[in-house]
């Protein structure tokens, strides 16, 4: 993991709330994989002393940029919805293990995303399309709240599930993927905890990975913040160092 | 300028050390520098048996700080020996256990395990957690509790034992004199003060535990107070903490009484901090007149406001 100064090409609302930020990296492009994060430094001097961990939704190698996506839940994002183009922010990462998609040929992927949990899937969307049949769920809860839907359109048959019926689908993710009759070879998720529980409850007959979110401390695997509690291993794995991509069948949400 | 600091029979080669919890056993960091630049490392906190600790939220933001409830979760002594202390070995570096248990019995007994190792150098007894039901704090809160706990881990261990103190006590002098006269070798001081953070959204608290340990630079203040009241009446070796994230907070440390300093949440704010605090000491020591770390410490007893 590297520490890099990224300047700001772009930082536009998208959706309620709802931010995409575009930032200039010399590393990450070549190094990240689909899945992993950023730990960005909030504020000037003392007042922020925690860094946000936010999940990487694209990368372009070329050009030799990121993308983020983040919800202005508080006094951090706010701060980060404010910066502008040329603005620099102070980064660290990848971190964490994505999600490993590369033995995936022909396969039939189901795709379930939920709110600020769509953003790493679209990335991971993209690079799947190219040698497989990918389905799309991605679940907001209303209409103002939807962002990407046609981004993910280009690369995934998609379909949008508003709590509220506002828009798309009424009701949760689940209830779209119990109208599918297709057979998946697996599916990637990631969302809020209810609805990854909700997805790994209806899917248990499919091995799939989930990325979680979780309040983190120091994003490296040092501070024992963020953990979640793992079938196989007594006790807890981190999320900021082995996942936040780990397999649905072990997480015990 | 040479930086180097004795420290209760430690030789430091510089006064800066990242804190016990912040750093876990070394292994993240050292993938940022070189740990063999540290004065000490504190290692997180050993139990007897593995903990798992609190459940998640554990930690929040809040006004330079955060709260944390990690709940002391660690692989047990016997696993940080045989897991993560063959790789502090590859270093020169002092490496400072963290102590802490349920019961006297435990802490002897970690005790015990931890001062037999060679690469460690010192132990630091931890009876200040906040965020375990039992055991750590009510050991650092009371002063009879606490000449105990200090008295039974000293009679177990050939390295030197700094006591860590909890600054959720109404006197702190008292726990200070208590493990002094229980043979303590030295005291690290402050742990974190209890806090609570609220979500209007949910009215529930935000962290799971409910309160956590406030740490950062908005307790700078109260461990300075009480570095600088704990100085008057001892002549122990002190490793100050408590939201140190600058050249001038290490300064301001030295002059309030502590040997050496300990930094803890500006680990996560910036992972290469204790190395630009070792970087940066000299030429800000310069800044204000003194010529070494001996000079500061020299200072505070001739300053007629820093009376000793």
């Amino acid at each position: 993991m590297i520490q890099e100064q990224m300047t700001v090409i772009k930082n536009r609302l998208i959706a309620l709330d709802t931010f995409e930020m575009v930032l200039t990296s010399e590393t990450i492009p070549q190094r990240a994989n689909s899945g992993q994060f950023i730990h960005v430094e909030i504020g000037e001097g003392n007042e922020h002393m925690l860094r946000r961990p936010i999940s990487i939704a694209d990368l372009d190698e070329e050009k030799g940029l990121i993308t983020i996506i983040y919800k202005v839940m508080g006094e951090g994002t706010k701060w980060l919805s404010k910066r502008e183009e040329f603005n620099v922010v102070n980064v660290l990462g990848p971190l964490g293990n994505g999600f490993d998609l590369d033995h995936h040929v022909g396969d039939n992927i189901l795709i379930v995303g939920g709110g600020v949990g769509v953003p790493p899937l679209y990335h991971v969307t993209k690079r799947l399309s190219q040698h497989n049949n990918v389905t799309a769920v991605l679940g907001f809860q209303s209409k103002e709240f939807v962002f990407y839907e046609q981004q993910f359109s280009q690369y995934a048959t998609t379909y949008i599930a508003t709590d509220d019926g506002s828009y798309g689908h009424s009701g949760i993710v689940t209830d779209v993927i119990n109208q599918f009759d297709e057979p998946f070879t697996t599916f990637y998720a990631c969302g809020p905890n209810g609805m990854l529980k909700a997805v790994q409850n209806q899917l248990t007959h499919l091995e799939g990975y989930l990325s979680l979110e979780e309040r983190m401390g120091c994003g490296i695997g040092a501070c024992f913040a963020c953990v979640c509690e793992y079938r196989s291993k007594k006790g807890y794995v981190k999320i900021c160092q082995d996942g936040p991509v780990l397999k649905a069948s072990e997480v015990l949400l | 300028m040479n930086l180097a600091v004795s420290l209760g029979g430690l030789e430091l080669k510089n006064p800066i050390m990242p804190a016990s919890g912040c750093f876990g056993f070394g292994k993240e960091f050292s993938q940022f520098y070189d740990l063999n630049t540290l004065g000490a490392i504190a290692i997180k906190a050993a139990t007897g048996e593995a903990r798992y600790g609190n459940t998640t939220p554990r930690v929040a933001e809040t006004s330079s700080g955060m709260l944390n409830a990690i709940g002391l979760q660690n692989p047990g002594v016997d696993g940080i020996i045989e897991h993560e202390l063959p790789f502090l070995e590859n270093y020169e570096t002092p490496i400072i256990a963290n102590i802490a248990g349920s019961t006297l019995e435990e802490y002897v007994h970690v005790a015990e395990k931890m001062a037999k190792e060679q690469v460690i150098k010192a132990l630091e007894l931890n009876i200040s957690c906040p965020n375990v039901k039992e055991g750590g704090v009510q050991f650092g809160t009371d002063p009879q509790l606490a000449y105990e706990v200090t008295s039974a881990v000293k009679s177990v261990s050939s390295k030197p034992v700094f006591v860590k103190l909890s600054p959720n006590v109404t006197n702190v002098i008292q726990i200070a004199e208590a493990v002094e006269n229980a043979g303590a070798d030295g005291l690290a001081m402050i742990n974190t003060l209890t806090g609570m953070r609220l979500d209007l959204h949910s009215r529930q608290p935000v962290i799971a535990n409910q309160t956590g340990g406030l740490s950062g630079p908005a307790i700078k203040p109260i461990a300075i107070r009480m570095i600088h009241e704990v100085r008057k009446q001892t002549n122990l070796p002190i490793i100050g903490m408590g939201g140190i994230s600058s050249a001038e907070d290490v300064i301001e440390f030295l002059l309030a009484g502590a040997d050496a300093v300990a930094v803890g949440t500006a680990n996560f704010k910036d992972p290469f901090i204790c190395q630009k605090l070792i970087n940066e000491l000299p030429n800000t020591l310069g800044n204000y007149q003194f010529n070494s770390i001996q000079e500061v410490r020299e200072s505070r007893c001739h300053n007629p406001s820093i009376s000793l």
